[in-house]
Parts: C-alpha cells; sequence; structure tokens
C-alpha cells in the first residue's frame, strides 16, 4: 500500500493517479466486463432454469408413477373386496339352493297339507231326516176323513221333528269339532310357510344389498380404471391413514417383541452361554432376536398360507391341499417356539430366584430366601406372556402389509414434495443469478459515475445495466 | 460390485474374528498373622462383596499370606465362574462357604510374607490372562520375613491394579506415624516402579468403586 502511494513525492498526487488510472481502465474495459457479467449470469440462469425444468420432468414422472401405483393398488384392494363380495353372494346362493328343492318340497307338502284339510273343513249342512216324508204324508190325508187322526199325527211329526233337530245338531256339532280340529292342524303349516318365506325374503335382501355394495365397489373400480382424480384423491389420503395408522401398530407390535426379548433373552445364556460375543453383540441376545424373528416369519407364512395378507404371490398361488400342509407346519413350528418361549421365561423367573438367593447369601442373610406364596402368579404371567405374544406377533404380518403398501405411495408423496421444493430452488437461485449479475453491473458503474455522465451527456441517453439487461432478454 | 462384495466380505471377517477378554480376574491375599487374624471377618465381607461384582469366564482366587506365601497351597480357594448364570450362583455359594469355613478356622503366622503372596498373585492372574487384572492386598502392609527368605525381586506389574484394603496403624505407627506413611509409600513405590497401578482404600464402606 505504501509503494502505492510512494510512485509520487505526494501521497495524494499518488492516490489520484492510481484513481484516474484505474477508472481509465474500467471504462475501457467496461463493455467488455459488462459482456462477461451478464453472460456469467445469464449462464447460470439458464443453468439452474433447465435443472428446475428437469427437476420438475421429474416430479411429473413421478407423481404419473405415484398415480399409477395407487391406482394399481386401489385397483387390487377393489378386486379383493369385489372378489370377497362375489364369494359371500356365491356362498349364499349356493346354501338357498342347495336348500331350495327341500324348501319346495316343504312348502308343496305344507299347501297339500292345507288344501285337503280345507276340503274336509267344508261345511256341509246335516239333512234333517224323515220329517219331509211324514209333512208328505200329512198333506196326502184328506181333511174330511182322518180329521181326528190329524193331532197325533201332529204330535208324532213334532216328536220326529225334536228328534231330527236333535241329531241334526249332534252331527252338526260334530262337524263343526272336526272342522276346528282341521283348522287347528292347520296353524302349524301356516307358520312354517311364513317363516319358510321370510326367511327367503331375508336372503333376497342380503343378495340385493351385497349387489348393491358391488354395484358401489363397480363404480369405485371403474373411476380408478378410469384414472379419475376423485379416486386418485381418496387413494392417496386412505394411504395416509393406513400409513400412520399401521405404523402405530407396528410401534406397538415392536413394543410387544421388546417385552418379548427381555422374557427370553436372560434364560438363552443357559443354553449358548452368556459371553461369547458374535460382531460384538452377545450369541444369547441374538439367539434370542433370532427366535422372535423366526417367530415373526413364520406368523407372516401362517397369514399368507390362511390368505389374510398377500406378500408373498408365491405363497397364495399354491395348490389348496400344499397351502393347508403349510398352515399346519407353520402353525406347529410356531406352537413349538411358543411352548420353548414359555420354558424359557419360567427359566428366567428360577433364574431371577436363584440370582436373588445369591445376592441375599452375599449380603450376609444366609440360606434364608425371600417367599412369597403369590410368587406363582408372576412366573405364571410370564409364562404366559412368553407363550402368547408369538401368536400376537402373528397378528403384525396384517399392519406390515398395509405399512409396506401405503410406505410406497408416502414415500412417492415425499420425494414429490422434495423434488417441488428443489425445483423452486433452482428456480429461485436461476432468477438470483441473472439480477445478481445485473447488481454487479451496476457495481462496476459505480465508480465511473463521471466518464458515465459525461458520455450520456454527449450521447444524449442514459446507459445503464438494466437497459442492457432488457436488451439481452429480449 | 466388487467394492460391495469386499465390504461385505471385510465386515463378515471382522465379525468373525476372535472376540476380545473382557474379563477379570481377582487375587486377594489375607493377612493372618499375629492381631491383623481379627481382621478376617472384614475380608470375609469384601470377598462376599467381590463375589457379587464378578460374572462370567471372570476368574478370583483367595491366598493367605503366612510366612512362606509364594506357594500354591496358600490359595484357600480358586473359581473360574462359568458362563452360565445358574452355574456362577451355584459357584459363587459354593465359594463363599469355602471362605466362610477357612476364615472360621484360619491361624495365626508367625511371619509375613506379602511380596512372596504378590509373586503367586501375578504368577496365577497371568496363567489366567484376563483382560483385568487386579491384586487386592487385605494387609497391615508390615512385612515381617523369616531369616533365609529372598524376597528382594523385581515384579512385572504391567497391567496390574494393586489395592491394599484395611491398612490398619499398628501400635508403633501411632507412636511414629511416619512409620506406617512410609511403609505405605514403598509398597507404592514397589509397585509403581513395577509398571502396576496403586491404591489404598481403608474405609471399606466406600468399596463401590472396588472392581
Amino acid at each position: 500500500m505504501t509503494f502505492l502511494l510512494n510512485i509520487t513525492p505526494w501521497p495524494v498526487l499518488s492516490a489520484l493517479l492510481w484513481i484516474v488510472l484505474i477508472v481509465t481502465t474500467l471504462t475501457f474495459a467496461r463493455p467488455t466486463a459488462h459482456k462477461l457479467i451478464f453472460a456469467t449470469g445469464n449462464s447460470l440462469h439458464k443453468m439452474f432454469r433447465t435443472a428446475s425444468l428437469s427437476v420438475v420432468k421429474a416430479e411429473k414422472d413421478l407423481a404419473n408413477r405415484n398415480r399409477e401405483v395407487l391406482l394399481a393398488a386401489g385397483r387390487e384392494a377393489k378386486e379383493r373386496i369385489v372378489e370377497r363380495e362375489f364369494d359371500r353372494i356365491n356362498e349364499t346362493v349356493r346354501k338357498d339352493l342347495a336348500n331350495f328343492s327341500a324348501l319346495h318340497r316343504s312348502l308343496n307338502e305344507s299347501i297339500n297339507r292345507i288344501e285337503n284339510d280345507h276340503q274336509q273343513a267344508v261345511d256341509v249342512p246335516p239333512e234333517p231326516p224323515g220329517w219331509v216324508k211324514a209333512v208328505e204324508a200329512v198333506a196326502a190325508i184328506d181333511s174330511k176323513d182322518s180329521r181326528v187322526g190329524i193331532g197325533d199325527v201332529l204330535a208324532d211329526i213334532h216328536k220326529s221333528l225334536i228328534k231330527a233337530h236333535k241329531e241334526a245338531m249332534v252331527a252338526y256339532h260334530e262337524a263343526s269339532r272336526t272342522r276346528h280340529t282341521l283348522l287347528r292342524k292347520m296353524r302349524p303349516d301356516w307358520r312354517l310357510i311364513q317363516q319358510t318365506l321370510s326367511q327367503v325374503g331375508k336372503n333376497v335382501d342380503s343378495l340385493l344389498g351385497r349387489s348393491a355394495t358391488i354395484d358401489r365397489h363397480m363404480q369405485e373400480y371403474e373411476d380408478m380404471v378410469k384414472g379419475e382424480d376423485r379416486s386418485i384423491s381418496i387413494l392417496s389420503s386412505s394411504s395416509l391413514v393406513y400409513f400412520f395408522v399401521s405404523a402405530l401398530v407396528m410401534c406397538v407390535a415392536v413394543g410387544g417383541a421388546t417385552i418379548n426379548f427381555s422374557l427370553i433373552a436372560r434364560p438363552m445364556a443357559e443354553m449358548v452361554g452368556g459371553t461369547s460375543l458374535v460382531g460384538g453383540f452377545r450369541t444369547a441376545d441374538i439367539a434370542a432376536l433370532v427366535i422372535i424373528l423366526v417367530e415373526i416369519s413364520m406368523g407372516l407364512f401362517l397369514m399368507e398360507s390362511l390368505r389374510i395378507t398377500r406378500l408373498f404371490p408365491v405363497i397364495g398361488a399354491l395348490p389348496d391341499k400344499t397351502r393347508v400342509r403349510m398352515v399346519w407346519i407353520t402353525f406347529t413350528i410356531l406352537f413349538l417356539l411358543a411352548s420353548v418361549e414359555a420354558g424359557l421365561a419360567f427359566m428366567r423367573e428360577v433364574l431371577l430366584h436363584d440370582e436373588l438367593a445369591t445376592s441375599l447369601l452375599l449380603r450376609g442373610g444366609g440360606e434364608e430366601t425371600v417367599t412369597n406364596d403369590y410368587m406363582w402368579i408372576t412366573t405364571a404371567a410370564q409364562m404366559g406372556m412368553g407363550f402368547i405374544l408369538p401368536f400376537a406377533l402373528t397378528f403384525v404380518a396384517i399392519p406390515l402389509e398395509t405399512f409396506v403398501h401405503s410406505l410406497r405411495t408416502v414415500i412417492g408423496l415425499l420425494a414429490i414434495g422434495v423434488l417441488r421444493i428443489t425445483s423452486l430452488l433452482l428456480r429461485l437461485l436461476g432468477s438470483a443469478s441473472r439480477y445478481t449479475g445485473v447488481l454487479a453491473a451496476q457495481l462496476y458503474d459505480l465508480p465511473l459515475f463521471i466518464p458515465l455522465w459525461w458520455a450520456s451527456r454527449d450521447s444524449g441517453e442514459v446507459v445503464t445495466a438494466g437497459s442492457k439487461l432488457k436488451k439481452a432478454t429480449s | 460390485m466388487k467394492k460391495i462384495t469386499l465390504s461385505v466380505i471385510c465386515i463378515f471377517l471382522a465379525s468373525c474374528s476372535p472376540p476380545q477378554a473382557t474379563n477379570s480376574g481377582v487375587y486377594m491375599l489375607l493377612d493372618t498373622s499375629g492381631t491383623y487374624r481379627e481382621e478376617l471377618q472384614k475380608a470375609e465381607q469384601i470377598i462376599r462383596y467381590s463375589l457379587s461384582r464378578l460374572d462370567a469366564t471372570d476368574s478370583f482366587a483367595v491366598a493367605r499370606i503366612d510366612t512362606g506365601s509364594f506357594s500354591e497351597k496358600d490359595i484357600v480357594a480358586k473359581i473360574t465362574f462359568d458362563d452360565r448364570p445358574s452355574a456362577i450362583n451355584r459357584q459363587k455359594r459354593v465359594f463363599a462357604e469355602q471362605i466362610s469355613n477357612f476364615v472360621n478356622d484360619a491361624t495365626s503366622s508367625p511371619y509375613t510374607d506379602i511380596t512372596g503372596g504378590l509373586l503367586q498373585a501375578v504368577e496365577y492372574l497371568n496363567e489366567k490372562g484376563p483382560a483385568v487384572k487386579t491384586v487386592l492386598i487385605f494387609s497391615d502392609l508390615k512385612e515381617d520375613l523369616q531369616d533365609g527368605y529372598i524376597r528382594d525381586i523385581k515384579f512385572d506389574l504391567d497391567g496390574f491394579d494393586v489395592i491394599a484394603l484395611n491398612v490398619t496403624k499398628l501400635r508403633s505407627d501411632n507412636v511414629d506415624p511416619r512409620e506406617y506413611l512410609t511403609r505405605l509409600e514403598e509398597w507404592q513405590t514397589k509397585v509403581e516402579s513395577s509398571g502396576g497401578n496403586w491404591q489404598v482404600i481403608n474405609d471399606l464402606e466406600g468399596l463401590e468403586g472396588l472392581l
């Protein structure tokens, strides 16, 4: 610095000389420098813009891919639901059709019985026996010849009529009783018919309800096939909900697995030793972990074999006979492992007691040990947990499947978000580069304000970086 | 791809390499000379505490200091713990019983050969080869050798922790405390010049840091 100010005996003059020299140089170099600055700014702007466009394209591709994945998953889920509904309908129809001949026969028999009974229950008035003939006989008597005997005849007729009336009434009562008996016999048949028809009505209603459900699902399925935005929106939100719910259940399952681990890790040292290490971890811990993982795997295979989950298409595609065999094999292994765990849990309790007794002895408590009559409850609870937890972990397969499927969508959404932000940042950087170039040009012009003012005074126009930028952009 | 394969092989080999020893070896010397024999009840407490602190594959030996302590015959009880928890508990109970019997039946010895006992401890622990080697000396550190016994021997205590416990003051120490301090200093110098770490614990209530 001192050297710069010492080119003349007067430092102020030296400084002025330097300023004049620099300003002159900058003024002469101004067009080239501006070109360089704008070229750099524009290059950076184009570069960032191109990068941003690439990212936008990648985002669109990913969104399309995500959309396809969502639709495929939705279609698959709908197909499963519709398939299940058809299975149910098939089951209902099969059951009802299988019983239909018996039902028809039963109805026919009931109707025939009712018809017969009805025929028999027809009301036929009893015929008054004899008195009509007596009336005819009375009518045939001459009034002159037999006037004396008419009173007797009429008395006989009266008697006959009373007798006939009594007989007729008895017969009528007998016939009425028979009819009532027959009508009473009809009641169960009416009820049977009513119940049968009611059952048929329920089945028909169930079928109608299921067909309505299928219609709704089919409508949604068609929307998915068409790729409508509403379907995408529903599927996307459903995926997020499934993701969080399954993640929550998985966390619970992890807690269960941790408890399971603590139940068997300690007694496992009795089997594989407590000090040997594999890769820096205790072999006993690794063995316990392996047992739990094998249990979870068996649970997965069991669920796959039962066709509750569909993580492994190979298992789902197995013939039914092989699949059932696989169910039994996996269940047997799971049962054995659960039994082993129950045994280990018992061993853990025994070890704890042993250790307690030893530490008591070492503390100077002699051979006395803390005994509690209710300790068996703890032991039984531990054994129960050791036995039940492996089976409980089996059901992890269901949230795991949901988690895996929804994870794909969630990762896709996150990636889209990241790409969108990246694109925005790149665009911002592009714009910033461009305007940084303008700013740099303005800053370049700042020390040259005198020559520039002079030049503008001569030419009559103000040449600014902004106008140059407009030219460049146009 | 080659790099990935190489990395996997390296990780696999690293996990298969023989594990480094992490076990401990403890050798405890009990002074049975003169009136110090009466302190053996305290020693039993320390032994029980040590047993509670030791775990699978650790080694523990208790030996008496008598006229000539550089002998296996002076080892009262020794054990290397199994790696199964149930066996360890059983071993600890048996060991505690052996020590209890020794404390009840121990007789006073006329002389005190601490150096011989220390040599025996070094030999025992070097043979066992644990990762952490600790020698506990339960004594007043007043060595009293019988004529003819040569104990002017250089130790190799590299990697050893030597802890003096319950270093009681003798009647002469009370008269002239310099004797006590000099005695402690001499032992410290002897241990540290041989490469070992020296520590004194007289307050037996504060054994938490031990082992």
